[in-house]
């Protein structure tokens, strides 16, 4: 008798648990219902004049068309990290001092953490998980990190390889002092720095002979 | 400082197309907006959380005010172009190579990527007790806290300060003052050009303001006139670190020389004083000297005179009295 008594106690706080639950989910259903059915022009554009943004918007990240719900302050680097699950970047300093969350955005090394998701609304951006190619050949800077070893610990790493790719599309052939130059945005705290300068010597040469 | 915290904090976003619509957006919010360019100086105050504005107007989408033109007399480029832009830019290198150099010294790769021209000579001063959100004067506040006994204020003004002592940290506002360009500035009452160095303002115009720019007003595009195409350029900037840090001092000037007498010059520095400094003591005395080491040891001490040293920064005087005399002996070579 007394468990029964015990059971229905629980049952009834679990139900009027779900039943609140149900609600705030319908709540949920209803509030969305005004982003879907308002025609596929007011979910994809921006109102042209006002400047106003939306929450709901589509990314272009590793050639994927990407559907995110965002807040307007947002980073790329927080989006890309907990709302697409895109870990590879990483988050070091936050405030644009370190390197480590550098993306490409339209082929352009930027710090991910220090630009808003919403400003990479119709642009290209690739991450260290978009380098590799579909069958899993991975791409010739990441092949010369593998080959050379260049890094100790690596939390970096992807940092220098994005940078590395970006600036390799400027300048093809850099002696050791411009690659230096070109990728001195990024720091290692291993403080690593020959090693990584002979990796990305070689991930030049890589890409030359791909 | 750079503690991660979760996230900034909550603003309403805007980004507009066309410069009409962000000027329209800036009258509406008045006194609560801000005017995000590359966003680099900005996110620090946000993620620092010293810094809430209500309201921010992001400029990143207005096309007009990206890109670099020739004009019938020089070059005029747009605030919101990066500074990458400007540094690869074929005219600038060949013919006014001393902003091309300037833009070059600033901050790291990926941050040129992403920073402009606009943004980098209207950002905030660097002194960090105000970065840090202490009430100082810049902060609406009645206290120093840079210019105490105890204060750390190596990387201070030497000259310039009137009750702030932070220093301006911008590398190409001294290569902008020194090549005579103009700032085209949006205002409510229409559009109003002046000259570099009038941009720029110190505590004792305004001691909450770097330039001239009022809540509302855009800085809209730089015109860089031809008059200097071609001189002898010199650029030097001296930091702690060869990546990301700001000048301790920077020197910009060109020289135009003509058989061994100069004919005219123009020299500006920056880290010194509140605002970019033109040393037209310096230029006046360059104007129908001879080009010699007695010339450059007599502008060098031209330079620092009047300057007034804090506890920890009077090195920067030597350095700033040195710098001067470098970039009159090496425009000369």
């Amino acid at each position: 008798m007394a468990d029964i008594e015990i059971t229905e106690a629980v049952d009834k706080g679990v139900s009027r648990r779900n039943f609140i639950k149900g609600v705030i989910a319908a709540g949920a259903a209803v509030g969305s219902v005004n982003y879907l059915f308002r025609g596929p022009s007011s979910i994809f554009a921006q109102p042209a004049s006002s400047g106003a943004v939306e929450r709901l918007i589509t990314l272009t990240v590793n050639g994927q068309q990407r559907r995110v719900d965002i807040m307007k302050q947002d980073t790329l680097a927080m989006t890309l990290r907990y709302k697409l699950g895109l870990t590879g970047t990483k988050l070091g300093c936050d405030r644009s001092e370190c390197g480590a969350c550098t993306v490409l955005i339209d082929d352009v090394p930027h710090y991910s953490c220090s630009i808003l998701t919403h400003s990479v609304r119709g642009r290209s951006v690739v991450t260290i998980e978009g380098l590799a190619a579909e069958d899993g050949t991975l791409h010739p800077v990441q092949q010369a990190v593998v080959d050379e070893q260049g890094f100790q610990c690596a939390f970096c790493m992807p940092g220098f390889v994005m940078a590395t790719v970006g600036y390799l599309k400027t300048n093809p052939n850099p002696t050791r002092a411009e690659l230096a130059h070109g990728i001195s945005g990024n720091l290692c705290r291993c403080a690593d720095y020959n090693k990584i300068l002979n990796t990305m010597e070689r991930a030049a040469e890589n890409l030359r002979q791909a | 400082m750079a503690v991660i915290r979760d996230m900034m904090t909550t603003f309403e976003l805007f980004q507009p197309a066309n410069v009409e619509d962000a000027a329209a957006l800036l009258r509406e919010h008045e006194g609560r907006a801000w005017v995000l360019a590359g966003g680099l100086d900005s996110f620090d105050w946000f993620k620092d959380r010293i810094k809430r504005p209500a309201v921010v107007v992001d400029l990143g989408g207005i096309e007009s005010l990206k890109g670099i033109e020739s004009t019938a007399d020089g070059l005029e480029i747009g605030a919101m172009t990066p500074l990458t832009d400007v540094v690869r830019h074929p005219d600038i290198a060949e013919n006014y190579g001393l902003l091309a150099e300037a833009a070059e010294l600033v901050a790291s790769p990926q941050i040129r990527n992403q920073g402009t021209l606009g943004g980098n000579v209207s950002q905030d001063t660097r002194c960090w007790y105000y970065r840090d959100g202490w009430i100082c004067y810049r902060a609406g506040g009645n206290i120093c806290y840079a210019d105490t006994p105890t204060s750390m204020n190596r990387e201070h003004a030497i000259f310039g300060a009137d009750r702030c002592v932070a220093v301006n940290p911008s590398d190409t506002a001294p290569a902008l003052i020194a090549l005579d360009a103009k700032m085209v500035v949006q205002t409510t009452g229409g559009e109003r050009v002046v000259d570099a160095e009038d941009y720029f303002i110190g505590p004792s115009t305004d001691i909450m303001r770097m330039t001239i720019l009022r809540p509302g007003d855009l800085l809209t595009s730089i015109r860089i006139p031809s008059t200097w195409a071609g001189a002898r350029f010199y650029f030097e900037k001296v930091r702690d670190r060869q990546v990301w840090d700001f000048p301790l001092v920077n020197v910009a000037s060109a020289i135009r020389v003509s058989g061994g007498t100069i004919e005219d010059a123009r020299v500006a520095v920056n880290g010194v004083a509140p605002y970019p400094m033109r040393l037209t003591a310096v230029e006046d005395a360059l104007r129908g000297a001879t080009q010699d080491e007695a010339t450059a040891e007599r502008v060098g001490e031209l330079a620092i005179r009047g300057a007034r040293p804090l506890r920890q920064n009077a090195y920067k005087i030597p350095l700033m009295r040195n710098l001067v005399k470098r970039s009159v002996r090496v425009a000369e070579a």
